[in-house]
């Protein structure tokens, strides 16, 4: 179990501080300024609200707290132009007892934003027994602001458990219709002979 | 005695005995000839259960040309196939229909099981939603390993079947 | 008597004019997925994809593999475009690990990367043909789809599941003669495309039968999130090659396709053209290609990451491809999520196919670019 000790420092590391840019040093190509940019505007609009997780070359990470992630969505829309989600990922850390749920957000009618992907993440409770669309795991959808994490958010919901306010659609998606098990993709969820 | 034979059950007797000489006098041509009509007309369900197909779907290409040996390209309803390629991993959700479509198809029906996740699971042996191997939902009578098996072993293992076919014996 | 319904069951209530058809998993006009489609008449009034039934766990699994076994199983999900689903995870890993890749080895990247781009879109081609009735069409692309495989072959080894990228490079150098092989399919091949364009594309029954089915406008393109052929057939200029290029593909000479019709057609098309631009490609990187030199960074056994995670895309045949590889400084994983480009355009189909003829369905279906195995992971 040391593993989860150290993926919790990890994460309590990239709320409050910054996470090492020794990254930075060896990609210089691109210097991250039009990045550190698009961050400071959510920064300076939003405050404490939102940590920056780290600026790299066309890789910008922003935490928000899920009560104000409509809030931080709805602007990274309007203002910063970003227009599409490329994925929705629920990462499972059970020692924290949280569960990450991380949109990357992508750009098409911006030709600046071309190669820049957002990563937008909250944390939302986990409980140890799930019952999934019943417990406090829930967060609200971003179905409203961005059309198009429709079928990733059903997807997280069945493999992570996490429940999406205010999507229409919250069904089992790729699982079999009779799984009873809890959500697979939590860390408890043990595979065969591993 | 004449009567006997001639009263309503002794013809019954009389005709059931009547298939049976029949059976044994000409089951082996009988059954000789059905084989081989089964023999070169092995129609395959369209059913693809994973990226195995990918091969299926070169074995009937022009290199291969699997029609050679009287496997037609999958196309049709199963009501008219007696054939399953299974083409790959099995998964839960795939398992119960794998087996109504097995059940849908008339009588004589083979199973071939391509590719090392329709045999144990493959690669995916530890794999939450995957069954290890296809034998507990329907009989499988050729094995074709390989993840993918090419297209010829393909081709082998369908000529595996044909053998089996010819020596199977007739219901 | 009607006996009641046991609690927590309920009947949904049925117009008489709308049926319900359940097209797959077993159908010819489907491929391992089923769609629920509902049609009032000859009209598709909703339509509701399931799929899911090859979901086999691929992330999953990949939490318990370290970074180097991982590879022969996540390019299964698309094994008629393995280098091309491997592609990100190197790229991920190997910022994970900064290990740096030598310049030979990115080059014959761009050539296997490209090489299976054109298997791909063949056998996707192969099996739009067949769903449209257009026999000639599923042989033509399959018989020469063979060629470049044997090209792949020779690289790695494998028909179709190559498992030919590894963080650092890849598995072997390139055999001898490549070049003047591989130089001579390609100009047979370009030179078949041609006849692909007269016999398949300006056919009056397919232009007929695509064009102006499914139209995809430019603004819900970009609304639900499309990507690859879809979006480019839409008239949005994007591909990652040009705006976030890897390796070296941005001093490769090529071009971005994009249509702006948005229908069947457009997205048939887009593909085909891309084919073009593949060959384009493949010949400029054998010219630019460092002749001789390493093609592999030697690995220590185990790598561990740090407490990073890494965010890749690269364009597959099927659209933009990213891994998200995060890493808790252990030989393995702590989670990997492939966002596919079939999952992405997953949402395109309940839209697309709404209004449409059934008749009309395949035609939609498959133009989309989908591949369930991959849609499923």
């Amino acid at each position: 179990m040391s593993s989860e000790t150290t993926i919790d420092e990890k994460s309590s590391e990239t709320v409050e501080t910054k996470p090492e840019i020794a990254k930075k040093e060896i990609t210089p190509v691109v210097e991250p300024k039009f990045e550190k940019s698009l961050a400071e505007k959510v920064v300076s609009k939003f405050g404490t609200i939102v940590t920056i997780g780290f600026i790299k070359p066309n890789r910008i990470r922003i935490n928000a707290k899920k009560e104000n992630i409509l809030d931080v969505a709805t602007f990274i829309r309007d203002e910063l132009n970003f227009d599409h989600a490329e994925s929705v990922t629920g990462v499972d850390y059970p020692k924290s007892k949280e569960i990450e749920v991380v949109y990357h957000l992508g750009s098409y009618t911006e030709p600046q934003l071309a190669k820049q992907v957002l990563t937008l993440a909250t944390r939302v409770p986990r409980e140890d027994i799930p019952n999934p669309g019943h417990d406090s795991t829930r967060m609200p959808s971003l179905r409203d602001v961005f059309y198009s994490v429709e079928f990733h958010e059903r997807e997280c919901f069945e493999m992570l458990g996490v429940y999406f306010d205010g999507h229409p659609d919250n069904r089992r998606l790729l699982l079999p219709e009779d799984w009873a098990d809890i959500p697979p993709f939590r860390k408890d969820f043990g595979i065969k002979g591993r | 005695m004449q009567k006997e034979l001639i009263s309503s059950h002794a013809t019954n007797v009389f005709l059931g005995k009547l298939g049976d000489v029949l059976i044994k006098a000409i089951d082996k041509p009988l059954g000789y000839a059905l084989n081989w009509g089964r023999l070169w007309s092995l129609w395959p369900v369209h059913i693809e259960t994973a990226c195995c197909s990918v091969e299926f779907g070169a074995a009937s290409g022009p290199r291969y040309d699997v029609e050679r040996f009287g496997i037609i390209e999958a196309f049709g309803s199963l009501r008219q196939c007696d054939l399953v390629v299974v083409q790959g991993t099995i998964t839960r959700k795939m398992a119960p229909r794998l087996r109504m479509v097995y059940d849908q198809m008339p009588d004589p029906k083979y199973v071939i099981a391509m590719g090392a996740c329709a045999i144990t699971g493959g690669l995916y042996f530890d794999s939450y939603n995957v069954l290890p191997g296809i034998d507990g939902v329907i009989p499988v009578d050729v094995y074709v390993p390989g993840c993918p098996p090419r297209p010829e072993t393909l081709i082998q293992g369908c000529m595996l079947l044909q053998e089996k076919i010819k020596r199977m014996k007739v219901r | 008597m009607i006996t009641p319904l046991p609690p927590g069951i309920q009947l949904e209530k049925v117009d008489d004019r709308i049926m319900t058809l359940n097209v797959g998993p077993q159908h010819p006009g489907s491929g391992h997925m089923r769609l629920i489609i509902k049609v009032d008449g000859d009209y598709i009034v909703s339509c509701d994809p399931d799929p899911g039934y090859v979901h086999r766990g691929e992330e999953k699994m990949a939490e318990y593999r370290n970074y180097i076994q991982n590879i022969p199983h996540l390019e299964r999900p698309v094994i008629h475009d393995s280098c091309n689903i491997l592609y990100p995870y190197c790229l991920a890993v190997e910022d994970l690990l900064g290990l740096e890749v030598p310049e030979r080895a990115k080059y014959i990247r761009v050539i296997a990367s490209e090489l299976n781009r054109c298997v791909y879109t063949l056998y996707w081609l192969a099996i739009y043909g067949i769903f449209l009735g257009h026999s000639t069409m599923f042989m033509w692309p399959v018989g020469d789809r063979e060629f470049c495989i044997d090209l792949l072959e020779a690289m790695s080894g494998a028909r179709v599941t190559h498992a030919y990228f590894v963080p650092g490079g890849v598995r072997n150098d390139l055999p001898a003669n490549f070049e003047e092989r591989c130089l001579r399919q390609i100009d047979y091949f370009e030179k078949r495309l041609k006849q692909y364009e007269d016999i398949f594309y300006q056919n009056p029954v397919l232009k007929q039968r695509t064009e102006g089915t499914g139209v995809l406008s430019r603004m819900d393109a970009i609304r639900l999130g499309t990507t690859g052929s879809v979006l480019r057939s839409a008239g949005v200029d994007f591909d990652v090659r040009k705006k976030e290029p890897y390796d070296v593909y941005d001093n490769l000479d090529f071009q971005t396709q994009v249509l702006k019709e948005g229908d069947s057609y457009a997205r048939s098309r887009v593909p085909y053209l891309d084919m073009l631009e593949s060959c384009r490609i493949i010949k400029d990187a054998l010219k630019k290609m460092p002749k001789s030199g390493s093609v592999r960074t030697k690995l220590k056994p185990n790598p561990k990451g740090g407490n990073d995670e890494v965010y890749r895309r690269v364009e597959s045949g099927r659209g933009s491809l990213g891994m998200y590889v995060v890493s808790d400084g252990k030989p393995e994983p702590y989670r990997v999520k492939i966002s596919v480009g079939s999952f992405r355009n997953l949402i395109c189909m309940p839209y697309l196919l709404k209004g449409e003829k059934l008749g009309n369905m395949p035609a939609v279906y498959w133009s989309l670019n989908y591949w369930p195995v991959e849609a499923d992971r």
